[in-house]
């Protein structure tokens, strides 16, 4: 029996981007607010200090910030017929793991979604027909629209400090930044970053070729820069080891850079950290939540009692903590009924590899947003009807890091090991771009989250259940964007290019990219979305659910920025929902 | 790689007994909880630095497995006119070390079973053996496999072309070992080969920052803004890791 605990006003489960956002929101409203947190407190001068922040083995190959799979992990396989077996070890996604959560090891890439992307299925029917939708796909358009999230898109970044160029604002299109981005009110708070050789490469041969190259909005920022919650932020030094690692520098945007100095101040607020919520609990009646079940370090189980309860972990165990507190209706594949685990979305990844000779690309000097990228390629900026499939990338070429653990490329057809390897590898460091698509992730039926039958986590709660696998359309679409990425790499001048393409199944080992989406989508129907547009269960009215756990469908970017606009679009319906508790939607 | 709960205990404090503490001062909240109110709790000077590898002996291999170890790893990354290879540069140390660590028992790994017999290829790790396991089994299995084929030499007395021959063909599972993959044995060998010739020395590999000086990657200097203002230019400066650089004397 858990022993209950006095009451709070509202408990925030999980203490990342929106755990940390929704929770200064609602302190400086005078809200008492406890945040639970299963993974440890963590800090820049702690964890991430300078003498010991650059380390590639323990962070990168190691995982020394990540969850880690003995606490949980989830099963996977690719379509229903087969048996999912354990994620034993982190390869294609790394969920974080403690405060900060994955808002602490990012790459700090900050898009907004194209105002298209938020009615993609009326706007391809509209334009090409309802033909042109992939068989079996489960595509919605989002409850809310581009104008309606662009206020709070701008105060996600204005608290990120994002570095970048505008491309639109107020309808104006503005030289050197995206022309296909939706409108903005005003532009990025600091300038864009400095970009490297092969940016510049990059940016030439895209504009010979008539697209359209800008700087990639950047959470790496420029200049020092303080934001409106008074945290201060330092100019990124190019160090090249952004995603993976803690910022030594303040320079990267954080929960712990850019909220937690503001929020630990807030005299209503506290965090607990190790402690693991094992289950929303709720009324008699299923209809209110109570609070949250949580097991702390020792083993001790605990009853925290609240009046509001925010759901904030990383997406993928958003969709596990309502299953398993039996909030909402679970997605049931066959029947093609339920919401909870419906529409699970990735991301594809397909690009070149370019060899260049007597160039000194320098890769050491990076950092994880530098990048520059064009959109034409991206949503329904280009004319669908020749190729046959929905969706479309942003194509970048990015300039991370040179660390030489896992970079340290060969031209194809050089041995793998041996004297010869040694060399090339020795020839090839300085040399080599990459040029890249980051694709869209439509929603189907057979692609979604449950749980396992076989295997538990130390709890012996059982373990999320992952059937996803890439579809026909995104094949076309990401190896069409792999030929593109090609084109512009030999326009730059390569020498040699090797195409990555998306062939074969997903699968778990290859890194790809931590984009989960889906699972607790919003919606305007009950029947076919977890939460209403204000991300409130339409169960429960007092809980709501944040992270890319909500998005119907994943698009052509990063999931961060429109993670970090739709809490503050929730933000302001809680402010609501406080004044007049229950529905904000009437289903 | 060093656990967190080591790292503490070489402060001479465990987080643990901060948390208790802490939780002390606040009776209304469970006492296994930390809990941060008020103010970040960070303290000039604390972190977590990984203890540095002393190098010297072995702590998981047998004589005759370091001894093989060197000669496999010596084959993969050969000591040549461009500078030492990943013997020379300890990576039989390194490997040695990690595999004492966490890393060696997958202590941060999901380990429950049941282990499948047929996982798909996209279904990753589903081996139920650790990395010390595979080295303990996998060495053994190459000594039976080669004595038996190579008229009782071991890997360590044949020749550097047998030794590559066989290598090869461990790499693409050609040949067949008494009870061990072949496969997954070189498999091991040459992704930990590449993690200790190009970590930060501090784990015992890439000695001299041999592996770094090789492609020309300045380590840990942490403020590369001077490079990016003078693209498409050499850099000129050495490397530097944790432990700082020889010049600067014993750290």
């Amino acid at each position: 029996m858990a022993r209950r605990l006095p009451r709070k006003d509202v408990v925030v489960i999980g203490l990342g981007w929106t755990g940390s956002i929704v929770s200064l929101e609602l302190a400086r409203s005078g809200l008492d607010v406890v945040a639970i947190e299963r993974g440890p407190w963590r800090d820049t001068a702690t964890d991430f200090n300078i003498g010991t922040a650059a380390d590639e083995l323990r962070y990168a190959v190691r995982h020394d910030l990540f969850l880690r799979p003995k606490q949980e992990t989830l099963t996977m396989r690719n379509n229903p017929s087969q048996t999912a077996l354990p994620i034993r070890k982190w390869g294609s996604f790394l969920p974080g793991n403690g405060v900060g959560g994955a808002g602490l090891h990012w790459n700090g890439q900050t898009w907004r979604f194209l105002p298209d992307d938020f009615r993609i299925r009326s706007h391809m029917i509209e334009r090409y027909g309802a033909t042109i939708l992939p068989e079996g796909n489960h595509i919605q358009d989002w409850p809310v629209s581009y104008a309606e999230l662009e206020p709070y898109y701008d105060k996600f970044e204005y608290v990120a400090g994002i570095s970048g160029r505008a491309g639109n604002i107020k309808g104006e299109i503005q030289s050197g930044g995206n022309p296909f981005e939706g409108a903005r009110a005003r532009d990025y708070p600091t300038p864009p970053m400095k970009q490297g050789f092969q940016q510049e490469l990059f940016a030439k041969a895209a504009n010979d070729l008539g697209l359209h190259p800008f700087p990639r909005p950047s959470g790496n920022i420029s200049v020092a820069y303080t934001n409106p919650y008074g945290c201060s932020m330092a100019p990124c030094t190019y160090c090249g080891f952004c995603e993976w690692f803690g910022c030594a520098n303040y320079s990267k945007a954080s929960p712990q850079a850019c909220v937690l100095p503001a929020l630990i101040r807030q005299p209503s607020f506290e965090a607990r950290t190790e402690c693991e919520v094992t289950r929303v609990s709720l009324s008699g009646d299923g209809k209110m939540a109570t609070g949250v079940i949580y097991v702390d370090a020792d083993g001790v189980e605990w009853e925290q009692p609240a009046d509001l309860v925010l759901v904030c972990a990383y997406s993928l165990f958003n969709v596990r903590l309502l299953l398993l507190s039996g909030i909402g209706k679970p997605y049931d594949p066959v029947k093609d009924e339920g919401v909870v685990g419906r529409n699970y979305a990735y991301q594809t990844g397909s690009g070149t590899t370019a060899f260049f000779e007597d160039v000194k690309f320098n890769p050491f000097a990076g950092a994880g947003s530098l990048g520059i990228a064009l959109d034409d390629y991206n949503s329904d900026n280009f004319d669908h009807s020749p190729h046959g499939f929905v969706g479309g990338a942003s194509i970048t070429c990015a300039h991370t890091n040179g660390r030489p653990i896992r970079f340290h490329p060969t031209p194809p057809g050089t041995p793998t090991w041996g004297g010869a390897w040694k060399k090339a590898v020795r020839d090839t460091y300085q040399k080599v771009a990459n040029v890249s698509a980051q694709g869209s992730v439509m929603s189907y039926r057979n692609n979604y989250l449950d749980l396992d039958p076989t295997y538990k986590d130390p709890l012996g709660r059982p373990l999320l259940r992952m059937t996803f696998d890439y579809q026909d359309n995104e094949r076309k679409m990401a190896n069409w964007m792999a030929d593109r990425c090609d084109e512009i790499a030999k326009a730059m001048g390569a020498k040699a290019t090797q195409i990555n393409r998306l062939t074969g199944s997903w699968s778990v080992v290859p890194y790809q990219s931590t984009h989960n989406t889906g699972g607790a989508i919003l919606g305007s129907d009950p029947k076919t979305s977890a939460l209403n547009r204000y991300l409130q269960s339409w169960d429960v009215s007092n809980v709501f659910v944040m992270g890319a756990s909500a998005f119907p469908q994943n698009a052509g970017y990063n999931p961060t920025g429109t993670v970090g606009a739709l809490t503050y679009w929730a933000v302001d319906a809680i402010q609501n929902y406080l004044k007049s508790p229950g529905p904000l939607v009437q289903p | 790689m060093s656990q967190r709960a080591d790292d503490l205990h070489h402060t001479g404090i465990t987080r643990r007994s901060l948390l208790a503490s802490a939780a002390l001062l606040i009776t209304t909240t469970g006492a296994g909880a930390r809990v941060v109110t008020k103010v970040l709790p960070w303290r000039p000077n604390e972190a977590y630095p990984v203890k540095p590898v002393v190098p010297g002996g072995y702590l998981f291999f047998t004589a005759i497995e370091a001894a093989t170890v060197d000669a496999i790893v010596d084959r993969l990354i050969p000591t040549d006119e461009l500078g030492p290879g990943a013997k020379d540069a300890g990576v039989t140390t390194f490997i040695d070390r990690q595999l004492t660590g966490p890393y060696g028992g997958h202590d941060w790994l999901y380990m429950q079973g049941p282990f499948s017999e047929k996982p798909l290829p996209t279904q990753g790790l589903q081996s139920p053996l650790t990395p010390r396991q595979q080295y303990r089994l996998g060495l053994a299995a190459l000594h039976g496999y080669c004595t038996a084929t190579h008229g009782g030499r071991g890997f360590i007395q044949i020749n550097p072309e047998e030794q590559d021959k066989l290598l090869a063909a461990m790499e693409k599972g050609e040949v067949s070992f008494p009870n061990f993959s072949s496969r997954t044995l070189f498999g091991a060998i040459y992704a930990n080969t590449m993690e200790g010739y190009f970590a930060d020395p501090i784990y015992g590999g890439n000695r001299d920052m041999a592996g770094w000086k090789l492609v020309g990657f300045p380590g840990v200097r942490y403020d590369f803004r001077d490079v990016i203002e003078k693209p498409n230019e050499a850099y000129m400066l050495p490397p530097v890791s944790l432990q700082g650089r020889p010049a600067w004397g014993e750290r």
